[in-house]
């Protein structure tokens, strides 16, 4: 089962609708009347308007996400509040949806339904569309997003929680989104932000836009507070099915397993000439990716953020997984700050809702320089480290070139509890490189020291040698190596101490 | 003695389990190796070449026994043609002039590798007599003639005065300057018309007239020096025959260094864009057995007049009334020459080898065959749309041969993963297809088009298959401006009839609903589905192309009834969604199509007889709320470049005034000790460089901007 919320500006006028007229008609008419009020939502002006604006009503948008009459809807008689309930048949899940802005009273609602897809295990999607807290209601409405985000944060690692901004969504109500496990927006209609334009400049005197402010593209390549951003309603809401399609429905259940065309020991032989000979060329980590996921479909989570790690879901063998990569391309595929957070935050997803994870690495890294120090890479880089070390699905890596230093300790190694851990023939696992080592250890005096660390230590076998990589593997058989691994572990049972929760370095 | 033979015999046995798996990977053979083990010949050649004339060439050295060595470029280390030989070197950086043009470095390898003998393939040296002298003089043989044909057919007067003592016929002209308007009218009465005046120093097509009386003769000379004297600051001007609506068609030459020399009949090439052949066959539906004959023995005569060894050919104009002209003789193996294999059953490069190694010709003239119709089409990275083909360059994330499909070689270089640069020809490969006939040739040869799987760069297989299916086409009635006569707007790919809209359309929404119903199976779930009812029919709206189309799919059994354009067509097929070709019968009819790419958002590209449409499915009901989404107008940021990261310039490769083409690399940042290569969006002339070597840049630093 899956909730699906709506928070929905238009349905506001719902409210007070029954209450005219001096002799109530019979109610079996009463019922019908409410019922045409309810469908109509904010009446055909603000239908009108609303499209106007480039966007959909509520009840559009669930027509497009949901599968055809798989959608029930509840409490339409319910004065200012729209709740939805529906069915969706086919991934013999349900959503539950909410319209109407966020009153006291309304907030109760949500939580209801969020208690019961908890319980049940469901996952929550939230359409958001609002304006905010309505301020005459003061402190109710507070307490009322307070509720939410206390089902939020309950919910948090229980049922996947997917938030699309289709619209405004200021102040409060941004929280909710924030505590859910993936926010979408919708380009050039949605917004986030705390503090919306006219206040930014009465408080610090910033000129800035809506969109410069919270838009789509800052938020996807800038703060990083949205994973992905689609191009308008329908896009957003046939992709957001898409996504859903990787998901299990809760905590409770196994990665799902699609039906897989794609043969699982199916050759990959451009794998075997994709890493280049020079070692500082770079090659594009998505091209290995999409040649040994099952039909070259992934789908990637924040692809304009922090460029220099790549992570998102695909299938191998129809079953999901997640995939984190260093890429090469940008940067060098170097960790820094952002993009250990991006990546600490998708593995402890995979982690947290049994998503089997895949590495594949090739990292010089972490980036050195003031800002990255001032900024606290030590902080942040550990939530990496932790969200790997503390994984305990299925974790299968690749070490297509470099693993350098502590780099190589993060990226889902051995030593972190890894099950399976492959390097490829061009793998290089050491400290550094062969230039920085030799001018340390030799301080330039050896002419020959390079040429001897290259052959010592730029190549898989010191770390095969002890075991700290499993086997050294033809590039090409990756993908029959991974689909077979992946059935070995399907049955992987592994627990940490006990413990309240453990203490990530946030 | 007895110990050497065996030890042959023996290191044959090795080869041969070798030979027949390399058969295997690489294509069916549709001409015959005959080798005699007691013929003596090379031990180790070199091949100087790259690409899929080098592991032509090494195939039949690995039939014959003969070890070879590649030669290669840093970027091709990786290449084909290197894993199959040998041995192999790098001679060199990528651009031609400093590996597989670099004498001294090839030169260096044949010493090294003691190889005794060098094929050129075609192209770069093989037609360098420099090169073919150099070899001499190391006492290395040259596969191809000696150096003194090698400068005559190359040098355009000597080659046509050679040929006209050899009786070979020639474009009638005056082999001098003209004086004056009279001089050119009485030159051109004797030549007969039409004629060409053409300036002395001409070229590109200036101060070039054609006349067709002698009005236009004494006007084109008035224009044609005026024109030549402002172009070129010289108007001397030259008149010769203007052979109309010409064909191209050449005959192959095999001669031995014993004075025998063979025609192994003529192949068709009379299509090509911008001067480069594109389609070529064997024999030509033009030519009766007697200008057959005429041809080949006048080719045969050229040979033995510049004492030819090796196989050559004999290039020939052939107008509307069979006459057929010299136009120039190719002193090396052509890139078409699999045709004639395929008619002849001959392996050329073996007989090269042969010849080359001392032996006589092992056929006569009667022996040689026209066995059949065999059909080569030139598959090449770039896009049809633009000019009838320009380069495009990237990796090929996905390729497969369509050799599956009977009587089908494919003569390539490349496999799934490699590189097209912009270093080399972007040729992919050449697909040749053999029947008893030409029309099975031919249509074995749509088959083979739609068979081949060709991701990552732009190809030519919708021109190749538009072509091949033209009705002027299939009747022979080309020549050498058959593409601008057939598409004088440019070619835009196939034009769908009503028929085959519908049955793209049915395709489409079969497809779409295949993949809809098995994101639904999920396996192993663990909870039971709460289906309300088993769906079984979908109102969908396709768009495709200008249109709009309702599409009504209802699933039945295993196949797929759709309704468009109120008609009803059944669609069948094994759905799998996995493989890039997807075989589909639609009401009977078998199509072979590719789903080329497919998003969530219902856009798909679907390769359909050749060309790729793109359509957007959607249910009827997205389709109806689509008029609400907003129009965006599409950012363009194709022609500005962007540092992506903070780095150093290493290398500039453009100025402003260059022209570039998509993917064409612009620049290198160095960042991290990684050197990143930028690359142009699209094609265009650079407007602006920003940016030297040696500079820092910042992130969203602006580098480098197209018009």
């Amino acid at each position: 089962m899956a909730a699906v919320r709506v928070l929905r500006r238009a349905v506001r006028l719902c409210r007070g609708r029954a209450a005219s007229g001096a002799r109530p008609p019979p109610v079996p008419q009463r019922i019908e009347e409410k019922r045409r009020a309810a469908l109509l939502g904010g009446g055909q002006a603000r239908i009108d308007a609303q499209h106007k604006r480039g966007k959909l009503t509520a009840r559009e948008r669930i027509l497009l996400l949901l599968d055809p009459d798989s959608f029930d809807e509840y409490d339409m008689f319910v004065e200012h509040r729209c709740t939805d309930f529906g069915m969706d048949s086919s991934k013999n899940k349900d959503f539950t949806v909410f319209g109407g802005s966020l009153s006291g009273a309304h907030a109760q609602k949500i939580c209801k339904i969020m208690d019961q897809a908890a319980m049940v295990g469901a996952p929550v999607i939230g359409l958001n569309d609002s304006g905010g807290a309505r301020i005459q209601e003061g402190v109710e409405s507070l307490a009322g997003y307070a509720d939410i985000f206390l089902r939020n944060v309950l919910c948090s690692g229980v049922i996947p929680q997917i938030s699309l901004i289709m619209g405004p969504c200021a102040g409060g109500a941004v929280y909710s989104p924030a505590l859910t496990d993936f926010t979408f927006m919708v380009k050039d209609t949605s917004y986030l932000f705390i503090t919306g334009p006219d206040v930014v400049k009465s408080v610090t005197n910033e000129d800035v836009t809506q969109e410069q402010l919270g838009g789509a593209k800052t938020h996807t390549a800038v703060s990083g507070v949205a994973h992905r951003a689609f191009e308008n309603d329908i896009d957003a809401l046939l992709n957001l099915r898409e996504f859903f399609n990787y998901l299990p429905l809760s905590n409770r259940d196994p990665a799902p397993v699609c039906e897989c065309h794609d043969p699982s020991d199916r050759l990959v032989p451009e794998l075997d000439t994709i890493v280049p000979s020079e070692s500082t060329k770079a090659y594009d980590m998505l091209d290995i990716i999409h040649s040994i996921v099952d039909e070259r479909e992934f789908f990637e989570i924040m692809p304009t953020y922090a460029r220099n790690i790549v992570v998102g879901f695909a299938r191998m063998n129809g079953r999901t997984v997640g995939i984190v990569g260093n890429q090469p391309k940008v940067a060098s595929g170097c960790l820094d700050i952002n993009s250990s957070v991006k990546g600490a935050r998708f593995v402890r997803f995979c982690d947290a809702f049994n998503i089997p994870l895949i590495t594949f690495v090739d990292v010089p890294g972490f980036l050195p320089g003031t800002a990255q120090e001032y900024g606290g890479i030590i902080r942040h880089g550990a939530k990496l480290l932790f969200a790997f070390a503390e994984a305990t699905v299925p974790k299968i890596t690749v070490i297509t070139r470099k693993a350098y230093g502590g780099a190589y300790d993060v990226m889902s190694s051995k030593h972190l509890r890894g099950d399976v851990n492959y390097a490829w023939p061009t793998a290089e696992v050491a400290v550094m490189g062969a230039k920085g080592a030799v001018q340390i250890i030799f301080r330039g005096k050896e002419a020959n020291a390079e040429e001897e660390y290259v052959d010592k230590f730029a190549n898989p076998f010191p770390a095969a040698m002890r075991g700290f990589v499993d086997d050294i593997i033809q590039p090409s058989t990756t993908r029959t190596r991974i689909c077979h691994d992946l059935d070995v572990l399907a049955s992987k049972s592994q627990s940490s101490p006990w413990k309240k929760h453990a203490n990530i370095p946030l | 003695m007895a110990y050497c033979n065996r030890f042959n015999f023996l290191f044959l046995l090795q080869w041969e389990t070798l030979c027949s798996r390399w058969c295997l990977i690489t294509s069916h053979k549709l001409y015959s190796t005959v080798y005699d083990p007691n013929e003596k010949t090379f031990e180790k050649l070199l091949i100087a070449n790259r690409g899929e004339i080098a592991c032509r060439v090494i195939k039949t050295c690995k039939k014959m026994g003969i070890k070879t060595v590649a030669i290669h470029s840093d970027v091709d280390a990786n290449a084909v043609h290197v894993k199959m030989a040998d041995e192999a070197v790098c001679v060199g950086p990528a651009p031609t002039s400093k590996s597989y043009l670099n004498m001294d470095a090839i030169m260096e390898v044949i010493r090294k590798t003691r190889a005794q003998a060098v094929h050129p393939g075609y192209g770069f040296l093989s037609e360098n007599k420099e090169f073919a002298r150099r070899l001499a003089s190391e006492g290395v043989t040259f596969i191809g003639p000696d150096t003194h044909a090698i400068q005559a057919m190359g040098d355009k007067i000597e080659s046509k005065l050679l040929a006209k003592n050899a009786k070979v016929n020639t474009i009638p002209g005056f082999d001098g300057v003209v004086k004056d308007a009279d001089e050119a009218v009485r030159i051109a009465r004797e030549i007969g018309y039409p004629v060409m005046i053409k300036a002395s120093a001409g070229g590109g097509g200036k101060g070039m007239r054609i006349a067709w009386d002698d009005e236009e003769t004494r006007e084109g000379f008035r224009f044609s020096s005026q024109e030549a004297a402002s172009s070129f600051g010289d108007d001397r001007l030259l008149i010769e025959k203007f052979i109309d609506n010409p064909r191209h068609i050449e005959i192959q030459v095999l001669a031995d260094k014993h004075g025998n020399a063979l025609w192994l009949n003529e192949r068709e090439c009379s299509i090509q864009r911008r001067n480069q052949k594109v389609v070529e066959e064997a024999p030509s539906t033009f030519l009766d057995p007697e200008t057959r004959r005429a041809m080949g023995e006048q080719a045969v005569a050229l040979a033995k007049a510049v004492k030819y060894s090796s196989a050559g050919t004999v290039e020939f104009l052939v107008d509307s009334s069979k006459n057929f002209y010299f136009l120039e003789m190719n002193t090396r193996l052509q890139v078409e020459h699999p045709v004639t294999e395929c008619i002849t059953g001959l392996d050329l490069v073996q007989e090269m080898i042969r010849v080359a190694k001392g032996y006589p010709l092992r056929h006569t003239q009667a022996d040689i065959p026209i066995n059949g119709w065999a059909v080569e089409c030139r598959v090449y990275a770039e896009d049809p749309y633009k000019s009838f083909g320009l380069p495009s360059i990237g990796k090929l994330s996905q390729y497969q041969e369509p050799l599956h499909v009977p009587n089908v070689r494919v003569d390539s270089g490349i496999q799934q993963g490699s590189d097209i640069s912009i270093y080399y020809d972007p040729m992919i490969s050449k697909l040749i297809t053999y029947g008893s006939n030409r029309a099975e040739a031919l249509k074995r040869m749509e088959e083979a088009l739609d068979n081949y799987v060709i991701r990552g760069v732009a190809h030519n297989i919708s021109l190749l298959r538009e072509v091949i299916i033209h009705p002027r086409f299939v009747q022979g009635d080309i020549s050498t401006k058959f593409l601008p006569e057939v598409y004088p707007d440019g070619f835009k790919g196939h034009k769908l009839t009503d028929l085959e809209r519908r049955q793209l359309l049915a395709t489409a929404a079969s497809l779409y609903v295949a993949e809809q119903l098995r994101s639904q199976r999920f396996l192993g779930t663990p909870r039971i589905p709460i289906a309300k009812s088993k769906r079984s029919s979908w109102e969908l709206s396709v768009h495709l192309g200008d249109g709009i189309y309702p599409v009504a799919v209802s699933k039945d059994g295993s196949s797929f009834s759709v309704e468009v354009d109120g008609m009803k067509l059944n669609v069948t097929s094994e759905w799998n969604l996995a493989s890039p070709l997807l075989s589909v019968t639609i009401d009977g009819t078998q199509r072979t199509i590719q789903r080329i790419s497919r998003n969530a958002s219902g856009e798909t590209s679907i390769q359909f007889l050749g060309t790729v449409y793109k359509l957007q499915i959607l249910t009827k009901v997205a389709a109806e709320l689509s008029k609400y989404m907003p129009e965006k107008a599409a950012e363009d940021t194709s022609s500005i470049l962007r540092s992506p990261m903070p780095g150093t310039v290493v290398a500039v490769s453009v100025k402003p005034g260059d022209m570039v083409s998509e993917g064409q690399e612009i620049c290198v940042i160095e960042a991290m000790k990684m050197q990143n290569s930028m690359i142009a969006a699209k094609t265009g002339k650079v407007k602006a460089v920003h940016c030297k070597a040696g500079d820092t840049v910042g992130e969203e630093d602006l580098l480098v901007e197209l018009e």
